[in-house]
């Protein structure tokens, strides 16, 4: 067997899943369907009022969007959990943080992408203007990296355990609250003409202490589950 | 004298020891409790904006400084439990976290009951409320995963992991739901300045949140027996302690 460079085994790592991720069309669909369904019963619940779902929309997107990538994250390990391949990757000679963080990349554009390009349609249903769109738009794409990072490392914690869905939700969801807070609050601030530079760039800088740490805990956490 | 401190940290001989510690803690929270609620509701005076309703801070204040506190001591065991594999630790991390469940609860509820009189509602989505409530779920969080998994040393780990995000994370949610909303007062104890309440008034929460002290640890001290029992119910040790008391 010959020795796979570092880089080369990422590619690997990462292709595979995205091309897993491909051959279930399906899985994903669910996922996109589930973040319309949701953000379309708020208007359902609380009334039409123009005024009302135009001040509500950012916030019932985001929420929407973190549900959404919440659900998706059992897909992240379990299958590979379930035919030893996290087991051969936890045993290769390669760093398992940064196997894990291909894995988490492929995951982020196989489930996190597709929400960011569908929530200006979300947004349409709320009445938000041009500049709020755009403003979602890159709030939804330096956010959602964070949440498919914070979100790995319960999606390890929990693989093979009892109730895992539900457990799951209970332990990344209290943890998803400053991205929610930070995204959600750049298109207010920029509807109320304060400009959104501030909550992106903290939004920024969840990403990158993210970038530091989950993947590391997310390697500590699957060597717990496979030993 | 050398005393050989690792001694103490297998659970076969800190059992004893523990059982003999606890009649001392619970006596001190009690003594400290009593004299706590006497200078609260006799020495200190009535506030003078907020009338008598502000005799709950003697109560809710300890609560919310422990409630903290507990979550950042249950995560440093749990993380020398898991960076030392050194069972004890994480078995006190386990038997911290109700503890801090519960103190975490007191001070929402107690602040719930403050509210009500002060702001006029029951519950408001101010920044340290909405904190110390993510707070409580996280240790729910804790709690439910460690009792999901049934193997203890897999659940030793895992908690400790989840208690070290969250530690990493209580300060980021704390800022990020500060920035968001804010009308809770501002903390009238800091190390910082000269407080800004009456002496008396101080007092009391300072020997109320020692007496909340010593009976987490009393608490925790009993729960960590219960554990040992448990994890080392197949031991010789144990058998042994069963003999001699039956």
């Amino acid at each position: 067997m010959n020795d796979l460079s570092l880089t080369a085994a990422l590619w690997t790592v990462g292709s595979r899943d995205l091309l897993a991720a491909m051959r279930h069309r399906a899985d994903l669909l669910t996922t996109l369907i589930f973040f319309a369904l949701v953000a379309s019963l708020f208007p359902l619940g609380v009334g039409s009022e123009t005024a009302l779902l135009r001040l509500m929309g950012p916030g019932v997107v985001w929420v929407a969007a973190l549900l959404a990538s919440m659900l998706a994250l059992t897909r992240l390990f379990a299958s590979d959990y379930g035919d030893g391949t996290l087991e051969q990757l936890a045993l290769s000679p390669h760093p398992l943080t940064l196997l894990v963080l291909a894995k988490i990349g492929a995951h982020w554009l196989a489930s996190g992408l597709p929400l960011v390009i569908i929530a200006p349609l979300l947004g349409l249903q709320f009445d938000l203007n041009a500049d709020a769109q755009l403003v979602l738009l890159a709030s939804l794409l330096l956010g959602t990296p964070t949440l498919s990072l914070i979100g790995a490392v319960g999606a390890a914690l929990t693989l093979g355990v009892r109730g895992g869905g539900a457990l799951l939700s209970l332990l990344v969801l209290p943890l998803y609250v400053p991205v929610l807070i930070f995204g959600a609050g750049a298109v207010e601030a920029s509807a109320a003409g304060l400009g959104a530079g501030a909550h992106l760039s903290l939004l920024g800088a969840l990403l990158l202490v993210a970038l530091v740490f989950a993947p590391w805990a997310t390697a500590v956490s699957v060597r717990i589950a496979v030993e | 004298m050398t005393i050989n401190w690792f001694r103490y940290s297998s659970p076969a001989s800190f059992y004893p020891i523990a059982g003999r510690l606890i009649p001392w803690f619970f006596s001190a929270a009690a003594l400290l409790m009593l004299a706590g609620l006497y200078i609260s509701f006799f020495v200190a005076p009535t506030d003078a904006q907020q009338g008598e309703a502000y005799r709950i801070i003697f109560i809710h204040v300890p609560a919310a400084w422990m409630s903290m506190f507990i979550y950042i001591v249950m995560a440093a065991w749990a993380g020398i439990g898991l960076a030392f594999n050194t069972r004890l630790s994480s078995m006190v991390a386990s038997a911290l976290a109700p503890t801090g469940a519960m103190m975490t609860f007191i001070a929402l509820w107690t602040g719930s009951l403050w509210g009500k009189p002060m702001w006029g509602t029951w519950w408001v989505w101010d920044a340290r409320l909405t904190s110390e409530l993510i707070l409580l779920f996280l240790y729910f969080g804790f709690m439910s995963l460690q009792a999901a998994i049934d193997d203890p040393r897999r659940a030793d780990k895992a908690g400790a992991v989840i208690a070290l995000v969250g530690v990493i994370n209580v300060p980021i949610i704390y800022f990020s739901v500060k920035w968001w909303n804010t009308l809770h007062q501002g903390a009238s104890v800091s190390l910082m300045q000269s407080p800004t309440m009456a002496k008396p008034m101080l007092i009391g929460m300072l020997v109320m949140a020692l007496a909340f002290w010593m009976y987490s640890i009393a608490a925790m001290l009993m729960r960590l027996r219960a554990i040992i029992i448990e994890r080392e119910r197949n031991s010789d040790w144990v058998k042994a302690l069963k003999e001699r008391q039956s």
